[in-house]
């Protein structure tokens, strides 16, 4: 990693500097030759320019490749991220997504002239449908939240259309992701949340307590945000089922359990799949990502459009002529179709062998990690059970006793070479870590990972001053939050004009 | 295993550390009857060669014909520097830049973009981005009757001239929470808001009035006179932009006489490809005053323990993750890799660049109406200023002409008669600067062939 900070690009720029290689030609010939005004009413015009760089192509290279160099990322870094699924993100899926054919073709463009494209959706709609069990699989939502959005929303269109109109309470359980209670918001419905027992199950005397004539389902990610899988699933479904509520997976941990255990096996009625975890495409620095919802049956026409269908006269879409009862278009194309070719080649590379050896092996380095970091001493929050794909330690009692924090070992870390598991999620485990290492992470990386938690727990009894200063060798120290947060500085600001305001 | 590096040896070693007989016993807490049963419809894996053949196999089936499609998602020459650095693994597969010491090169390059979005938009802040130009119209419909200080009213003005999918979008989006979006329509003659029917509005309770600017059409609203009315009303404003066209309008911070509330628009122009549709990114911009309201990541620059400067994410009291059900939105995405393309396209264009990109793309399309409204049957559906699109009335259903024009390989623009029944059989039609004078004579003479042989028969 580069350690040299690198100034702002506004600081490289020069009046009347150009990168004039990419200045369009200029329009002459027959428009000039026509006398054709481009002229904006002076009224509508800009009168000052906006404040972009003007600099050289080799200096915006150098400036945003050096930019790329403070970054920790997959290709250069371990990333234990829990409940990121940071897995090796392969190059194929990039360069054959960006053909230039593909890149090229316009939303809008006719259905004769995206056959192989649509070709590609359909063949992912139809092996998300196999992976998922479930009957139907809109494609249209651009992350996991959205995706989520789609499904409380279908939940709620199913007994809308049923004439069943008081049903508007989510229940989710405290361990939940905060997505799904502000999902369950944003669909101007009520969350109730409820209890996990001991060992990291739903707390069954607690959910028959929460379901009612009002419940209109619950949002349940299983294995949970605990690291362990819900074994009580058969039962919750029955309850909530049994109070006339449905069932939405979130499809956050999916990885854990892909050719495994399928989602509609378990009951469920709509799920949403991350697609930037399980199916590996690029995180992107915070996206773009794709959210594909799946759907039982008795959803299957509320599903956001637009979908793809196959006939005899090829692919075409279906929208909302062909779907009345659809939630809608929650896009106002088909959302990140790039992001849905690159999952569409994974899959089509992992085949249905690679796909189940997926969760195997994210299974088997979780709790290989699992087992010598305990080895290690580190306290497990849930020692009785089996990892998932990912499994939490918590430093409630380095806490206590050496005043050393879960975020502590966290920046250590970084000096390691390691990016920080997940820190402070789930909310309900103290001072915890969530690790999730992967499958595509060789015995070696988990060991050498081992090593540096090993040292960082050593450092915390011999030197917890230091560790608490960390990290050292990153392109800044431990950043002010709380002046971030006060003295908002959100745009540059050139040099002179910062120190009148400071 | 195409991507798991685990030998033989290594999976006996780790299942005797763990203690476990087999893989197999991992899942051991997993009730049997759940187990799936084996993934038949999947099919086989392929190496990397198989998979390369068949994509290219199918993306040399889509060809390349010549485009004049805009509504909402353009063509324009993108710098080969722009996806070979966005690609690069640094910026390609990082997270979130929650781990800010380790994420200084995201974080700068999203405060950078907020920089070059706010001047450009002439508003204060920016957020990191929104997932697309109707999402984000959604959210900016969400943000104002959150933000309207003095009035609880659920309902928004959205005329017909903003782009019907972003309307769709907003509905769906927003519905669930109770917005009720109210339509004005155009003036036949202008393809512009009809003022006189938004004067029905005066005096009611609504949190906002949505503008967009240049509008679906491509025709130029009076933007200041609608942005003082709205304000006289008590209504918010939110400008719906196009970002390549404000290098040469009026941006929405000046519109009127105190400049538009919120600010959001369809990132793909700057440097994103077509793609079929996305991803793309949508842009978010507002008055300071309104930060707080604002959905989606925001990255401030602050200090270190030494004092050096460094960027960090900062307001997160507004997201899901910190307050659950009470946040701002759901959003916890913006479209990273998508606004990193955006700034590095913007750094290499500058001001000038994406002026001149402004101003031939209009030229460009004032060239292609006037080539085609030579043709018999063929005119200009609206006069007065318009950016790089606009709408042609035909003689005969615009499907056929279409599909005519297709077969020599031209896409001819995108049929309004669904969306806009009243106007006839009409097309929209857009051309940017990518489009030469060649193109557009062949434009003109395909369409003068197809109008003949559908006249013939």
């Amino acid at each position: 990693m580069n350690q040299t900070l690198e100034k702002s690009i506004f600081e490289y720029s020069r009046p009347g500097r150009v990168a004039a290689a990419q200045l369009p030609p200029p329009v002459g010939g027959r428009a000039a030759a026509e006398g054709i005004g481009t002229a904006v009413p002076e009224a509508l015009r800009r009168r000052k320019a906006p404040l972009l760089p003007e600099v050289s192509e080799l200096d915006a290279v150098r400036h945003f490749t050096r930019l790329s160099q403070l970054n920790f990322s997959i290709d250069t870094n371990f990333y234990p991220l829990g409940s990121c699924t940071m897995k090796y993100n392969p190059k194929a899926c990039n360069q054959y997504a960006m053909l230039p054919e593909f890149l090229a073709r316009h939303p809008r463009a006719p259905e004769s002239q995206g056959q192989g494209f649509l070709e590609c959706m359909f063949e992912l709609q139809e092996m998300l449908k196999e992976v998922t069990g479930m009957s139907a699989v809109s494609l249209s939502p651009m992350a996991g939240a959205h995706g989520e959005f789609a499904g409380v929303a279908m939940i709620r269109a199913y007994h809308r259309a049923r004439g069943d109109l008081a049903r508007n309470e989510i229940i989710v359980p405290e361990a939940a992701h905060g997505t799904n209670p502000a999902t369950a918001t944003m669909c101007g419905c009520i969350v109730k949340e409820i209890p996990v027992d001991a060992e990291g199950d739903v707390d069954l005397a607690a959910l028959q307590r929460a379901v009612g004539p009002n419940t209109a389902g619950i949002m349940l990610t299983n294995p949970s945000t605990l690291g362990v899988f819900e074994r009580k699933i058969g039962e919750v479904a029955r309850i909530v089922h049994g109070a006339g509520g449905l069932l939405y997976y979130d499809g956050a941990n999916l990885n854990a359990i892909l050719g495994k255990v399928r989602p509609g096996d378990m009951g469920f009625d709509v799920i949403h799949m991350n697609l930037h975890k399980t199916f590996s495409t690029p995180h992107g620095g915070g996206g773009p990502g794709a959210g594909a919802v799946g759907v039982a049956a008795r959803l299957e026409p509320f599903l956001p459009v637009p979908l793809v269908a196959r006939g005899e006269g090829g692919y075409r879409w279906l929208a909302e002529a062909e779907r009345p009862q659809s939630i809608g278009r929650l896009s106002a194309f088909m959302g990140n179709a790039g992001v849905l070719l690159r999952a569409y080649i994974y899959m089509r590379m992992l085949g249905r062998e690679g796909m189940s050896r997926v969760g195997e092996f994210a299974t088997l380095n979780a709790n290989y990690l699992q087992a010598r970091l305990r080895a290690a001493g580190y306290e497990l929050a849930y020692p009785t059970r089996r990892a998932s794909h990912e499994f939490i330690v918590t430093m409630k009692k380095q806490a206590r006793e050496l005043d050393v924090t879960a975020m502590d070992i966290a920046k250590r870390l970084l000096d390691h070479g390691f990016h920080a598991p997940t820190t402070y999620f789930p909310l309900l485990v103290p001072e915890c870590l969530l690790i999730e290492p992967t499958e595509t992470e060789s015995k070696e990386t988990l060991d050498a990972f081992v090593e540096a938690m090993t040292a960082i727990l050593d450092e915390a009894q011999s030197n917890a001053a230091k560790l608490k200063g960390a990290p050292y060798t990153m392109p800044v120290r431990r950043l002010d939050d709380v002046r971030a947060a006060k003295q908002l500085e959100l745009t540059w600001k050139p040099p002179q004009a910062a120190t009148m305001a400071g | 295993m195409p991507f798991i590096p685990h030998t033989e040896d290594d999976i006996r070693s780790m299942l005797a550390t763990i203690g476990a007989p087999s893989i197999e016993a991992l899942f051991d807490e997993i009730p049997p009857a759940l187990r799936a049963k084996g993934l038949d419809g999947i099919p086989p894996g392929l190496s990397e060669m198989e998979i390369g053949r068949l994509m290219s196999e199918r993306a040399r089936r889509d060809g390349r014909p010549l485009s004049f499609l805009g509504a909402g998602a353009y063509e324009h020459h993108i710098p080969s520097a722009v996806w070979a650095i966005t690609t690069r693994g640094e910026f390609y597969s990082a997270y979130t830049p929650y781990q800010a010491e380790a994420s200084q090169g995201t974080l700068q390059v999203i405060h950078e973009y907020q920089t070059m979005m706010a001047s450009l938009t002439g508003m204060e802040v920016s957020n990191a981005s929104l997932y697309d130009g109707g999402s984000a119209v959604a959210e900016a419909a969400l943000m104002a009757v959150r933000a309207h200080r003095r009035s609880k009213s659920l309902r928004i003005v959205i005329p017909t001239t903003v782009n019907p999918d972003y309307r769709r979008v907003a509905l769906s989006t927003a519905g669930n929470q109770g917005l009720r979006f109210e339509s004005v329509p155009y003036v036949r003659d202008s393809g512009c808001i009809d003022h006189a029917a938004l004067g029905a509005y005066a005096g009611e309770d609504i949190a906002a009035l949505v503008i967009q600017q240049p509008n679906f059409f491509g025709q130029l609203e009076d933007v200041d006179a609608l942005t003082d009315w709205a304000h006289a009303q008590g209504m918010l404003v939110v400008a719906v932009v196009n970002p390549t066209s404000l290098a040469v309008l009026k941006p929405p911070g000046e519109w009127g006489t105190k400049g538009a509330d919120i600010c959001v628009g369809e990132g793909q122009p700057l440097g994103v490809p077509l793609s079929s549709g996305g991803p793309y990114f949508g842009f978010m911009a507002t008055r300071m005053e309104l930060v707080r309201s604002m959905p989606g990541r925001i990255v401030g620059r602050t200090v270190d323990l030494e004092g050096r400067a460094g960027y960090t994410l900062t307001l997160q009291a507004r997201e899901q993750h910190i307050r659950r059900g009470k946040a701002t939105s759901n959003i916890c995405t913006n479209q990273g890799l998508l606004m990193t393309a955006a700034t590095i396209y913007m750094t290499l264009l500058g001001p000038t660049g994406l002026a001149q990109v402004a101003e031939a793309s209009m030229a460009r399309t004032a060239q292609l109406v006037a080539a085609l409204t030579r043709l018999p049957g063929v005119q200009a559906a609206f006069t007065g200023p318009r950016f790089h699109e606009a709408v042609l009335r035909l003689d005969r259903p615009a499907g056929g002409v279409l599909r005519a024009l297709e077969v020599q390989g031209v896409l001819g623009g995108v049929d309004l008669s669904a969306d806009f029944p009243e106007l006839g059989p009409a097309l929209l039609v857009c051309a940017t600067e990518t489009k030469t004078d060649a193109d557009i004579e062949r434009y003109a003479g395909a369409l003068g062939q197809a109008l003949q042989a559908s006249r013939a028969a």
